[in-house]
């Protein structure tokens, strides 16, 4: 994106004095093609209670069996007695785009009868995949492209209670709100009807306002008016109330995902009963990039910052300290280099 | 099987034996759609072991009966019952036998119990956001939450579980019943839950324990049934299955309350996922032992239709429910519902949802039988179990103060004893801790000797 506006603010000063065609968009061309061959990376987290839909919505997301769920036929559901995290990775390909997306799963929150800390062990992964990258630019030798574990985004299910945050929603979302891109969606929503839904809705902005908590996108983030526009639509939806489902059932002669029911099909895909193809958009479509960069930009930069001013060395001093991770051998060198 | 405890004690509250009689001989009771059968109550096991269609009267009712014994009347001249329609001897081959005339009883109770009225108390427990609300609404048909203010996430960070008690008289065709509903608001909802079901175990047990006073009293004319009758527990149709809250609660309660385990919000489900899901929630309260309202048994000898009634309602434990405090319009109908883009669903709707099968198990069916298992069941155990534990606090009193006096060395002052076999055997075990202990001085005296000649020696 820098380059496309690099290149209008050239085209705009200096294009009377370009004789002829130079080319230069088509490094918009050579960009692509070489992200094309490497891939793209993209992490994303599911948080909530055990039942509310997580690998179902994921799959639906990604339009293929991405969750551990639908891989093993007769899949009991256990709830485990401690939070663990579970990351699945599964390269997707369309058109020629690869997409290496790891899922990780939180099974285990918000399940027991006292949860109290339930999100310290999240908190705790979070932070670590930081770590891990930020000792990889640390290293002396870099590779070429740092292998990238970090967490784009946390889908947080809300339980379509109808009322409002709970408090382990607010907990949870106040100390991870800080250090991921959160995203907060109604799960389940086909129990609510359309009023229900919109007061809901509002009752959460009202509490996620009262209690300072800022999800994607956030409004400092927005980088020019256009942004803003697009991103004040977004937040005036938000949180998404979702339904998701891996069955097709035929409505007018098509096949459309859906849940059938005595009353009706609820159709997945038709914005009239759910929002989950403005979520799909939001994630994929239009924002994953930005995802990515908010992640890399704003919130890992803050974790890096705080680290480093943490242990109360100065660069060097931590680049020294994470030699040795590398060979020993290498140590007594470059001290007596310094 | 009941426990029958034949105890003096015991009061049998007259009026509410005699409840199945009335409720039975009732014209079907219908407010919105036709019921083709009228509901009726299959009858608890007999203990006296008749085999007849009454169970036994109590003993200290009056039986008022308009006939002496020694001029039997003739068919022709027996007194006509007030209740012409449900006189029981009016078949045509009842017409040439002789008979004493009390099958009227139930007619005379009738009319007694309808001036006096019904009580119930149903309590509602789960958490927040599940529909218990709306649900009571639509079960007797009442607005008991008009002005409600629900709490947002920070009121609701502070706050534990409360008890609310609502109480509405609802009166229908002559008949009185006044309802107490118990609201549990903040259970299941604060972060740590381990102390959510405390209150409500209290509250029952606050309830028995007044009851119990109550009984024990001079005065029992106008006791106040505050017990509670039945629990309905709404588990979250989010989850798969039970959730640990869910099982924590319902096993700290189930020997205490009937519990009527429901699937709230079931509209969220499809037909495939209700059935999995129930038979999910069947097994784990098979596996983790909970002791749910078990519905009784039917007698050989009822009719098929009850007997499939019976079967239907056990299959469909725990009940689908789906509650509506608006109506809505469709098809030319208006009924209690809700609308969705997608569809339009209806509370009363026995393919939609159970909540009939609830409505009447509740209501017209099985209100009497959930209060006869209260009272003979759960306030028996509980009754037994407190009369248990004071008369083992008093033996204790008595052996601390016998243990006191044995200490003081006051042997003479003995009185006799209540269990005299005790305090030997306690009087022995203290000449046995003395030895003990005169052995123990030694064995250190013995050890200390050895240290010191070790240490002289190094």
């Amino acid at each position: 994106r820098e380059e496309e506006r690099g290149m209008s603010e050239r085209g705009g000063i200096g294009g009377a004095d370009l004789f002829g065609y130079v080319g230069i968009e088509s490094v918009l061309d050579q960009m692509r093609r070489k992200t094309v061959k490497a891939g793209f990376e993209f992490n994303i987290m599911v948080v909530g209670q055990s039942g509310l839909g997580k690998s179902t919505l994921v799959n639906t997301l990604f339009k293929s069996k991405v969750s551990r769920k639908s891989c093993t036929p007769n899949y009991e559901e256990k709830i485990s007695k401690t939070v663990r995290l579970h990351a699945v990775s599964h390269v997707i390909e369309e058109k020629g785009v690869k997409m290496k997306l790891t899922v990780i799963d939180t099974p285990g929150f918000g399940d027991q009868i006292n949860n109290q800390n339930c999100w310290e062990p999240i908190v705790k992964y979070v932070n670590e995949q930081y770590e891990k990258y930020l000792r990889e630019e640390l290293n002396v030798n870099r590779k070429r492209r740092i292998p990238d574990s970090r967490v784009h985004c946390c889908i947080y299910f809300l339980p379509a209670s109808g009322h409002s945050l709970r408090p382990i929603d607010v907990e949870f979302m106040k100390r991870l709100g800080k250090i991921v891109s959160i995203v907060p969606v109604i799960a389940k929503a086909d129990t609510l009807t359309l009023e229900e839904r919109q007061e809901f809705k509002e009752r959460i902005r009202q509490d996620l306002e009262a209690n300072g908590i800022h999800v994607y996108p956030q409004r400092e983030l927005d980088e020019d008016p256009e942004d803003r526009i697009l991103n004040d639509r977004i937040r005036d939806s938000i949180p998404f109330a979702v339904v998701g489902t891996d069955k097709e059932h035929q409505v007018n002669g098509h096949k459309v995902l859906g849940r059938k029911t005595k009353w009706g099909i609820i159709e997945v895909e038709n914005v009239a009963h759910c929002e989950f193809a403005n979520l799909r958009d939001l994630l994929i479509r239009s924002h994953l990039q930005d995802l990515k960069d908010v992640a890399h930009n704003v919130h890992y930069e803050t974790y890096r910052v705080r680290r480093l001013n943490e242990s109360n060395m100065n660069l060097s001093e931590l680049v020294l300290s994470s030699w040795p991770l590398q060979n020993k051998m290498d140590k007594c060198e470059t001290e007596s280099h310094l | 099987l009941p426990c029958w405890m034949l105890s003096s004690l015991s009061i049998e509250d007259q009026e509410d034996i005699q409840f199945p009689f009335a409720m039975r001989d009732l014209p079907p009771v219908s407010h919105s759609a036709g019921h083709p059968c009228s509901p009726k109550i299959p009858p608890r096991a007999n203990p006296a072991g008749l085999n007849s269609q009454i169970p036994p009267l109590p003993m200290r009712s009056p039986v008022v009966s308009q006939v002496s014994v020694d001029c039997p009347l003739s068919p022709a001249s027996r007194p006509r019952s007030p209740w012409g329609r449900f006189d029981p001897y009016d078949s045509p081959e009842d017409q040439d036998k002789e008979y004493v005339g009390f099958a009227t009883l139930p007619n005379q109770v009738h009319r007694k119990t309808v001036k006096k009225g019904f009580t119930f108390t149903l309590m509602v427990a789960g958490e927040s956001g599940l529909g218990k609300s709306t649900l009571i609404n639509s079960l007797f048909l009442t607005d008991l939450y008009k002005d409600r203010k629900v709490p947002n996430a920070e009121e609701r960070i502070s706050q534990t579980v409360d008890i609310i008690r609502h109480t509405v008289s609802i009166e229908e065709k002559g008949i009185k019943l006044k309802l107490s509903i118990i609201d549990t608001p903040g259970f299941g909802d604060a972060i740590n839950n381990t102390e959510s079901w405390r209150h409500v175990e209290d509250y029952i047990d606050h309830q028995f324990e007044q009851y119990f006073r109550d009984e024990s009293g001079l005065n029992r004319k106008n006791i106040q049934d505050n017990r509670v009758h039945c629990l309905l527990y709404f588990v979250s149709p989010f989850g798969h299955g039970l959730r640990p809250v869910d099982v924590g609660c319902m096993r700290a309660l189930h020997e205490k309350v009937n519990i009527i385990p429901l699937l709230a919000k079931a509209d969220s489900l499809t037909h495939s996922e209700l059935h999995r899901k129930k038979m999910k929630i069947r097994e784990e309260i098979k596996e983790f032992g909970i002791n749910i309202y078990q519905f009784p048994e039917c007698d050989s000898d009822e009719d098929e239709d009850l007997k499939t009634q019976e079967r239907i309602l056990q299959d469909s434990i725990p009940f689908a429910v789906i509650g509506s405090n608006i109506q809505v319009e469709s098809k030319g109908r208006k009924f209690r519902g809700r609308s969705y883009p997608w569809g339009v669903v209806e509370v009363e709707n026995p393919a939609h949802s159970d909540f009939l099968l609830l409505r009447n198990m509740l209501v017209r069916t099985h209100m009497q039988d959930l209060k006869d298992v209260t009272r003979e069941m759960h306030y028996e155990n509980y009754r037994a179990q407190c009369i248990q534990n004071m008369t083992l606090m008093m033996v204790q009193e008595k052996k601390r103060s016998l243990h006191e006096r044995f200490q003081a060395g006051r042997e003479a002052e003995f009185p006799l004893p209540l269990a005299a076999i005790d305090t030997e055997k306690e009087r022995q075990i203290i000449e046995k801790d003395e030895e003990l202990r005169r052995m123990q001085e030694v064995l250190d005296r013995i050890q200390e000797q050895m240290q010191h000649s070790q240490r002289g020696s190094c």
